[in-house]
């Protein structure tokens, strides 16, 4: 099984990116997918957490993730260095944020410029799931583009599915 | 039929929109608001011809549903938690009227404290009230429920109303993969409403009857033998299901690697998944353990459990839920169960997940090792034994 954690503050579409995953995943053959938020009252601006799991047979457990795969942070200002207790060894940490980080564990990608170019919006939850598909193989970019037509207003097809590409490449 | 990731809420909406009722009248709470939110979008944009009746409280929601089915429409309603207890007046009423409403619950913690979160004390406080109650695992089984519960309540032999269950967030806010079937077979399935209970102005009846001494355990015995009916029409209902959906079902529980086990959890709803995980798991390692998931808590498996359970050295009741001053409700129904069939093994209590505590894999496994003791006892998980 492979599984996801998501941060980001309310508003800034983290969950989304889960159900996203999710919806992508699942249209393989044998794709199962769990997808859903920390569960409770959502404020915008508080932090918020969301999970996404993979895996090719029904997923039984439907409890909060503790170790991911991989750790996705949509806003550098909720990363710290506990963050790297919440991968498995061998996980990676995705972080959105334009400072270097120096440890071959945590991936950088400056989501911010690609959102205001390509969204014309601070939202980097597609970005973030671009740059995931990067660095995990299993998933392709036809798939996540049918998760976003299938799950997002038809006006943000486009802009969402070039986000998710031009973050690829940037990871690549 | 359709594959989508859906959470248990939408993928429940879904299942409904297919059983086409005339009316849904409900009042949101959480967790079972979306439920409620998705059929009015559906009412709105004209892919559910339904009458859409947002009440003031869920004592009208119950109220006008049984409203509703008494002329002869079928109906539907949702809620959670106190949105059940503020109804449960009307439960006995639509029992007793053999109104084949169906009803979702949002399982949810009731106050105080205060809590939004999961636990089953809701519907199970609720047993009584003459109703049919199933639990569901998954999305995809809360959907097929959904088109299942109509043809059981309505089939003439039952007229009982039907609550089915969804553990509140863990299952209803969860998206994941579900079959959505097509609306002719759903159509094939399960046919519009007929009844001969129901008026009109050419064949008007009192709706809120009364019965005296005389009669009364009359009316209270045909309500149990509805309820008890209602275990075959299950089965009916499932062959049917399975031959034109594919996907069988296996009555009032469900049977995981029981069949050699010396060691068995019995439970209900979601949590059902992740012990089935920790048997394989276990399994793997060579113990012989197994899972009894009850499906419907009305009418009570009795004889299922008893068979499922008779050769094991011991077993647990693991459920979201506490009769204050005895022991789980859950635990008490099996208990009996296991009496009447003459089988004495220890079987324990845990009670967990109580106002959406999380349940982990270790704790399951701890359960399946301490029932190796072949001890009796009752036990709060995370806190201890009482």
């Amino acid at each position: 099984m492979i599984q996801v954690l998501w941060h980001g503050r309310g508003g800034q579409g983290a969950f989304t990116a889960a159900r996203l995953l999710g919806a992508a995943y699942a249209q393989k053959k044998n794709g199962f997918a769990l997808s859903f938020p920390s569960f409770g009252p959502e404020r915008r601006g508080a932090p918020i957490r969301a999970f996404t799991k993979l895996d090719d047979r029904p997923i039984g457990n439907r409890s909060e993730i503790l170790q991911a795969d991989y750790s996705i942070y949509l806003d550098d200002t909720l990363f710290s260095q506990a963050a790297l207790s919440e991968i498995k060894t061998g996980g990676k940490i995705l972080l959105n944020t334009k400072h270097p980080v120096f440890d071959n564990k945590v991936i950088t990608i400056d989501g911010d410029t690609i959102a205001k170019e390509i969204l014309g919006l601070p939202i980097t939850n597609t970005i973030m799931l671009g740059a995931l598909s990067a660095v995990f193989n299993e998933i392709e970019i036809e798939e996540i583009a049918q998760a976003i037509r299938e799950n997002m207003p038809k006006k943000l097809w486009d802009k969402n599915i070039a986000a998710v590409k031009a973050a690829r490449e940037a990871v690549r | 039929m359709a594959k989508k990731f859906l959470s248990g809420n939408e993928a429940f909406a879904y299942g409904i929109r297919l059983a086409r009722p005339q009316v849904i009248s409900a009042y949101p709470i959480t967790p079972q608001t979306i439920v409620v939110e998705k059929l009015s979008e559906m009412v709105e944009d004209g892919s559910l011809p339904s009458e859409f009746i947002h009440v003031e409280s869920e004592h009208s929601a119950l109220s006008c549903a049984m409203g509703a089915s008494s002329v002869g429409a079928r109906a539907f309603t949702a809620t959670s938690s106190q949105g059940l207890l503020y109804m449960a007046e009307c439960l006995t009423y639509a029992s007793g009227g053999r109104f084949p409403i169906v009803m979702m619950n949002a399982n949810r913690s009731t106050a105080l404290p205060w809590n939004i979160y999961g636990d089953q004390r809701d519907s199970l406080s609720l047993l009584d009230s003459g109703w049919i109650q199933a639990y569901a695992e998954n999305a995809q089984e809360a959907l097929d429920l959904a088109l299942m519960s109509y043809y059981i309540a309505e089939h003439k032999t039952v007229s009982t109303p039907f609550m089915v269950n969804l553990d509140g967030f863990v299952l209803t806010h969860t998206y994941e993969v579900v079959d959505v079937p097509a609306a002719e077979q759903a159509d094939e399935f399960l046919p519009p409403l007929e009844t001969d209970n129901k008026m009109d102005l050419l064949h008007p009846k009192n709706l809120g009857f009364s019965a005296g001494p005389d009669h009364n355990t009359a009316f209270k015995y045909k309500e149990h033998i509805g309820l008890l009916n209602a275990a075959d029409v299950i089965t009916q209902a499932e062959k049917r299901f399975a031959e034109i959906f594919g996907r069988q079902y296996s009555g009032l529980v469900e049977n995981y690697r029981t069949d050699d086990a010396d060691y068995i959890i019995i439970t209900l709803g979601s949590i059902a998944g992740l012990v089935k995980e920790v048997i394989d798991k276990l399994r793997e390692q060579g113990k012989k353990v197994g899972l009894v998931r009850i499906r419907y808590m009305r009418p009570f498996p009795n004889e299922m459990i008893a068979q499922a359970v008779g050769n094991a050295k011991a077993a647990a009741v693991l459920e979201k839920d506490i009769s204050f001053g005895n022991e789980g409700t859950v635990y008490t129904n099996v208990n009996s169960a296991l009496y009447k069939a003459g089988i004495s093994i220890p079987v324990s209590n845990y009670i967990g997940g109580l106002g959406g505590k999380n349940i982990l894999p270790e704790e399951i496994e701890k359960i399946l090792e301490e029932l190796t003791e072949r001890t009796v006892k009752t036990e709060f998980l995370g806190i201890g034994g009482v």
